[in-house]
C-alpha cells in the first residue's frame, strides 16, 4: 500500500486490526487478539512483520493462523507479510482479554480462571458452568477436544461443557 | 528411490539439544501409537494431545539444533533422514507401550523428570533453550498430574490392575538412571551455565515417585543397576522398528509434502 497522506501510527493500526480480525480456526468465536496469540505488528517499508506465540508447543493451527493473517493483511491493501513464530514470553491464559473471557463463556465454554501459575495448574477448585452459572461440576477428563481445553460436566444442569484450561 | 541418511556434526550444544528432542519425539510417536487404540475415548484424546506438546516441543529443539549446526541439516531431515545409531534418546521413551499400565508408568517416570528438567532449564544462559522450557515445562506438568493420577488408580485399583502396574514398574526401573547421567560433553555445557545438572534433580525426582508409589501402593525396587546406551547411539531393537514407521514416507518419496 503506498499512501502518502496517511501517517505511519495509522497504517500500523491498519495492520494490526487486519491482522486482530482473524480468528482461532479451532475456537471461531475468539480472535487471536482476544487469545493473546497476537503479539507484534509492524509496518517495515512496504512490508508488514507479525509475530505470533503459539498456546502449546504443538498447536496445529499455527500454520493455518499464518496464512489467515497474511490474507488479512493483503485484503486490508498490505501486499508484502512476513509471520512469524516467538516462543518467549510463554503464552500464558492470562493474557486472554475481558472480552474474550466473556465471549468464551457465551459460546459454551468456561473460561480459564483468572490467574495462572503452578498452583492454579495442581488445584482447580472451582469451575463455573458455562451454561448455568453452577459451581457444583466435576472434571471428566485431564484432555478435551484440543490442547487447551479440558472436559466438565455439571452435576446441576448435567450438560456437559469444555474448560479452557489455565496455563 | 530412496533417501540415504544425513550426516550430523555434533558439537557438544547441538548433540544435547538432539538428545532432548529425540526424547520428545519418540516419547511422542510412542503416544501417538494409542490413536484409535486407548480404552476409553477421554484416553484416547488425553494420549493424543501429550503426543502433540511433545512432538511441538521436539520440532522446537530439532530447529534449534540445525540451526546452531549451520549447514544444511533443518527439522525433517534431523528427525526422518538419520538412522537408528544416530538417534541419542533415552532407552525408556522407546520402550514398547505394552499395556495401558506400562504406558503410564513410562509416562511417570519421563514426566516427573521432564517437569523438573524443564523448570530448572527456564533459567538457561541460552536464550532458545529458556524459551522452549518456560513452554515445556507447563505442558509437562499436566503429563505429570495426568499421569500420576493414573498410575495411583491402577496400582490401588483391582487385583488384574496393581499386578499389572507393579510389573510394569519393576520392568521400566533400570531405564530410569540414564536420565540423571552425565558425559564429559555434557559437563562443558553446564559449567557454561546453558545447561543443567540432571543429578541435582534426582532426590525430588525420587520423592515425587515414591509418593505416587506409595499412595499407588506400589513398591518400587531396590535394585540400582540401571541400563544405559541411548544418549551414544546404542539402543535396544525396539527404536529400529518405531523408526521405520516414523521415517517410511519420506526415506520412499523424499522430500514428499501435502
Amino acid at each position: 500500500m503506498v499512501v502518502a497522506d496517511i501517517s505511519p501510527a495509522e497504517l500500523r493500526q491498519r495492520a494490526w486490526d487486519a491482522a486482530a480480525s482473524v480468528a482461532d480456526p479451532e475456537i471461531p468465536v475468539l480472535t487471536i487478539d482476544d487469545l493473546g496469540v497476537l503479539r507484534e505488528v509492524e509496518v517495515v517499508g512496504d512490508r508488514v512483520e507479525v509475530a505470533i506465540t503459539p498456546t502449546y508447543s504443538g498447536c496445529p493451527a499455527m500454520n493455518m493462523i499464518a496464512l489467515e493473517i497474511e490474507l488479512a493483511l493483503e485484503r486490508a491493501g498490505f501486499r508484502e507479510a512476513s509471520v512469524r513464530t516467538v516462543l518467549s514470553p510463554a503464552w500464558t491464559t492470562d493474557w486472554m482479554s475481558e472480552e474474550g473471557r466473556r465471549k468464551l463463556r457465551e459460546y459454551g465454554i468456561a473460561p480459564p480462571q483468572a490467574t495462572s501459575g503452578r498452583r492454579a495448574l495442581f488445584g482447580v477448585a472451582e469451575v463455573a458452568c458455562p451454561q448455568c452459572g453452577s459451581d457444583d461440576t466435576e472434571q471428566l477428563a485431564e484432555f478435551g477436544s484440543t490442547s487447551c481445553k479440558a472436559l466438565w460436566r455439571c452435576k446441576s444442569c448435567r450438560e456437559p461443557f469444555d474448560y479452557f484450561k489455565c496455563h | 528411490m530412496t533417501a540415504p541418511s544425513i550426516t550430523v556434526s555434533e558439537t557438544p550444544l547441538v548433540l544435547y539439544t538432539l538428545r532432548r528432542a529425540d526424547d520428545a519425539l519418540i516419547l511422542g510417536h510412542r503416544l501417538s501409537e494409542w490413536c484409535g487404540h486407548a480404552p476409553v475415548l477421554e484416553e484416547d484424546m488425553a494420549l493424543s494431545n501429550m503426543a502433540l506438546d511433545l512432538i511441538g516441543q521436539a520440532r522446537e529443539l530439532y530447529g534449534y539444533a540445525a540451526k546452531v549446526e549451520g549447514r544444511d541439516n533443518d527439522e525433517d531431515k534431523l528427525a526422518y533422514l538419520r538412522d537408528v545409531r544416530q538417534y541419542r534418546n533415552l532407552l525408556l521413551v522407546e520402550r514398547p507401550n505394552g499395556d495401558f499400565a506400562q504406558t503410564m508408568v513410562r509416562q511417570l517416570f519421563y514426566a516427573a523428570f521432564a517437569d523438573l528438567y524443564w523448570r530448572g532449564m527456564m533459567g538457561s544462559t541460552d536464550a532458545t533453550l529458556a524459551a522452549v522450557a518456560a513452554k515445556s515445562e507447563k505442558e509437562c506438568a499436566y503429563h505429570l498430574r495426568h499421569a500420576s493420577e493414573w498410575v495411583i488408580r491402577l496400582g490401588d485399583g483391582t487385583d488384574e490392575s496393581h499386578r499389572r502396574a507393579q510389573a510394569a514398574v519393576d520392568d521400566l526401573w533400570a531405564y530410569t538412571g540414564e536420565m540423571f547421567n552425565i558425559d564429559d560433553s555434557e559437563r562443558s555445557l553446564i559449567d557454561a551455565g546453558i545447561a543443567i545438572d540432571p543429578t541435582m534433580l534426582l532426590p525430588e525426582w525420587l520423592s515425587i515417585v515414591s509418593h505416587v508409589a506409595r499412595e499407588a501402593t506400589l513398591t518400587l525396587p531396590e535394585n540400582d543397576w540401571m541400563q544405559r546406551g541411548g544418549r551414544d547411539g546404542r539402543h535396544s531393537e525396539h527404536l529400529g522398528h518405531l523408526l521405520s514407521e516414523l521415517q517410511y514416507m519420506q526415506r520412499s518419496f523424499p522430500g514428499a509434502t501435502w
